[in-house]
């Protein structure tokens, strides 16, 4: 009898651990065969000398073209994500901080509560709610890389917001009364104490939010445009810009091989990029962590 | 009897609408320690946290009555400045985790005006050695406070609380994370600390009340019930209430 209910416990935690494997598998079999279909197909197009140098090449089905690049459209994404963070940086941080660190009133429940549905609205629609109220009001950003920046910041805030005030709310109260007990004042506490604590988090939610922003094509085929010109200077916001994902949006619908290659490169070097990004802030969050908890 | 320090005179703290602690009238002498006791539950923790200011914090919570520091209502004037002459000892060592040991006890003075290094310095050391962890941390005050042991890390925070330079020291339960041998360090330690602060400590260990305390109080159900020199409540307690839990019959 005993042994009976052994063996039972035994076999059912055997079938737990192989249903559990399985789903590890199901979850990492598109990771894997995503990376391995761009490489098939990019990893030609990537290891050539202009990728990353030289603009995007003209159609050319037959003969194969003498330069293939990214560059431009590199130079979009950053700039444009760069543009995008420098927005919804601060203005997450201090939406979080509100939502967390003043909740009395309601007020801060509201900004929580409206960072939630936010995160959930599609990306083309926060694209058409820029282009709608920014954009149309002012025609002098109608396809401009400023556009394109301030759609990708709509969808940036939300994020940074909604992982700050998570990772504000893990500091323990424990450290908010020592401070108070020392009377130091609220945005003293606030800023150098608890924000300070929480910076692990923020800088994984900024950096999930850059990711996310870095991979959007639909908010900037609506507000940018596409543009093969080289991003060289800040006036280049004041045009339309290229940027990986509308290029690989354009490209992979179009009838030529070459730049159907181009855009299977463009993929290939986007998913590496996000991988070293990944890789690179959980190294940095871990030093991070490690320097504060004492260990070694 | 010696100076009165601080009064607290018709406290009740309220949770909402219920009151954790009501009507308490208490005097707490200068420069002596007092001890605050009872069974868990009896407010002791509140009463202490209505003394800072603290207890108004936390959500839903307030105070009526008063508490005098010195002829002052301290409901009366800025919570950040009465912090700043009342300094707090937590239950659990609750050092900044992000800090040196070094920028946890200068934190008060780095947050709270402006010191030369040199000010800072002298008072970072004189608060350690006060705390007793100056000869343990003197090599290595640049190591985060978090490398530090359980007993070690609460001095670390009296240091941070007496480098602030306050008037009066509450503690709330400091010893009821610690081992035996850092609690009588600790105990040790506020024996010490009543020549130059007003030391007021909550403990639920009547023991440590009987060894370090000048005055006592007894809490039950959030009254006082009797308050008084230690040896004369432990020997010769006045309510038959305070006879039955000092006599170990509840709590």
């Amino acid at each position: 009898m005993k042994f009976d209910r052994f063996a039972r416990r035994k076999l059912l935690s055997h079938t737990i651990t192989v249903l559990a494997g399985l789903t590890v598998v199901a979850v990492l079999y598109p990771l894997v065969d995503i990376v391995y279909v761009a490489f098939v197909h990019g990893g030609g197009v990537l290891f050539q000398a202009t990728f990353l140098t030289a603009r995007n090449p003209t159609p050319c089905s037959v003969v194969s073209c003498a330069s293939v690049g990214i560059a431009p459209d590199i130079e979009g994404t950053a700039a444009m994500v760069g543009l995008a963070a420098l927005i919804s940086v601060p203005i997450g941080v201090l939406a979080a901080i509100l939502a967390s660190e003043y909740r009395t009133g309601g007020f801060g429940r509201a900004v929580s509560f409206t960072a939630d549905v936010l995160s959930g609205v599609p990306s083309i629609l926060m694209g058409a709610f820029v282009y709608g109220y920014l954009v149309i009001e002012n025609p002098a950003l109608v396809e401009t890389a400023i556009s394109g920046g301030l759609a990708l910041s709509a969808i940036m805030i939300p994020i940074v917001t909604r992982t700050t005030e998570e990772a504000l709310r893990t500091v323990p109260n424990s450290m908010r009364e020592a401070a108070i007990a020392l009377g130091i004042s609220k945005w003293k506490m606030t800023l150098r104490i608890v924000l300070v604590s929480a910076l692990p988090g923020v800088v994984t939610g900024v950096l999930l939010a850059i990711m996310r922003a870095t991979g959007e094509a639909a908010p900037l085929i609506v507000t940018v445009g596409f543009s093969n010109l080289p991003f060289d200077s800040l006036s280049a916001y004041n045009r339309p810009a290229g940027s990986l994902p509308v290029l690989i949006y354009n490209f992979a619908l179009s009838p030529y091989s070459n730049w159907l290659d181009l855009a299977w490169g463009a993929v290939l070097f986007l998913l590496i990029a996000i991988l070293i990004v990944n890789v690179l802030s959980r190294y940095v969050i871990h030093r991070m962590t490690v320097k504060m908890s004492g260990g070694s | 009897m010696a100076p009165v320090k601080l009064v607290v005179d018709h406290l009740t703290a309220y949770y909402g609408a219920k009151p954790a602690i009501s009507d308490i009238s208490l005097q707490f002498p200068d420069r002596k320690v007092t001890a605050i006791i009872g069974p868990s539950g009896c407010g002791k923790s509140t009463l202490i946290r209505c003394l800072n200011r603290l207890h108004e914090t936390q959500s839903n919570a307030h105070v009526e009555g008063q508490v005098i520091l010195d002829n002052e209502d301290i409901y009366a004037l800025d919570p950040v400045r009465v912090r700043r002459r009342i300094g707090m000892v937590f239950q659990k060592p609750n050092p900044f985790v992000t800090m040196s040991i070094y920028d946890n006890v200068s934190a008060a003075m780095r947050f709270n005006g402006h010191h030369s290094r040199d000010e800072t310095d002298k008072a970072v050391i004189r608060s350690l050695q006060q705390a007793a962890l100056w000869d343990e941390v003197k090599d290595r005050v640049d190591s985060p406070a978090t490398s530090l042991s359980g007993g070690q890390q609460q001095r670390l925070c009296i240091a941070r609380a007496l480098a602030a330079n306050p008037e009066v020291l509450l503690m709330d339960e400091p010893c009821s994370a610690l081992d035996p041998i850092a609690t009588s360090k600790i105990e040790e330690l506020v024996g010490q600390l009543k020549n130059d602060y007003t030391v007021i400590i909550v403990t639920h260990n009547m023991q440590q009340a009987a060894r370090v305390a000048d005055f006592t109080a007894f809490l039950y159900l959030g009254k006082l019930i009797e308050f008084g020199a230690t040896e004369d409540l432990f020997e010769r307690p006045q309510q038959t209430l305070t006879e039955s839990y000092i006599t170990g019959r509840f709590g």
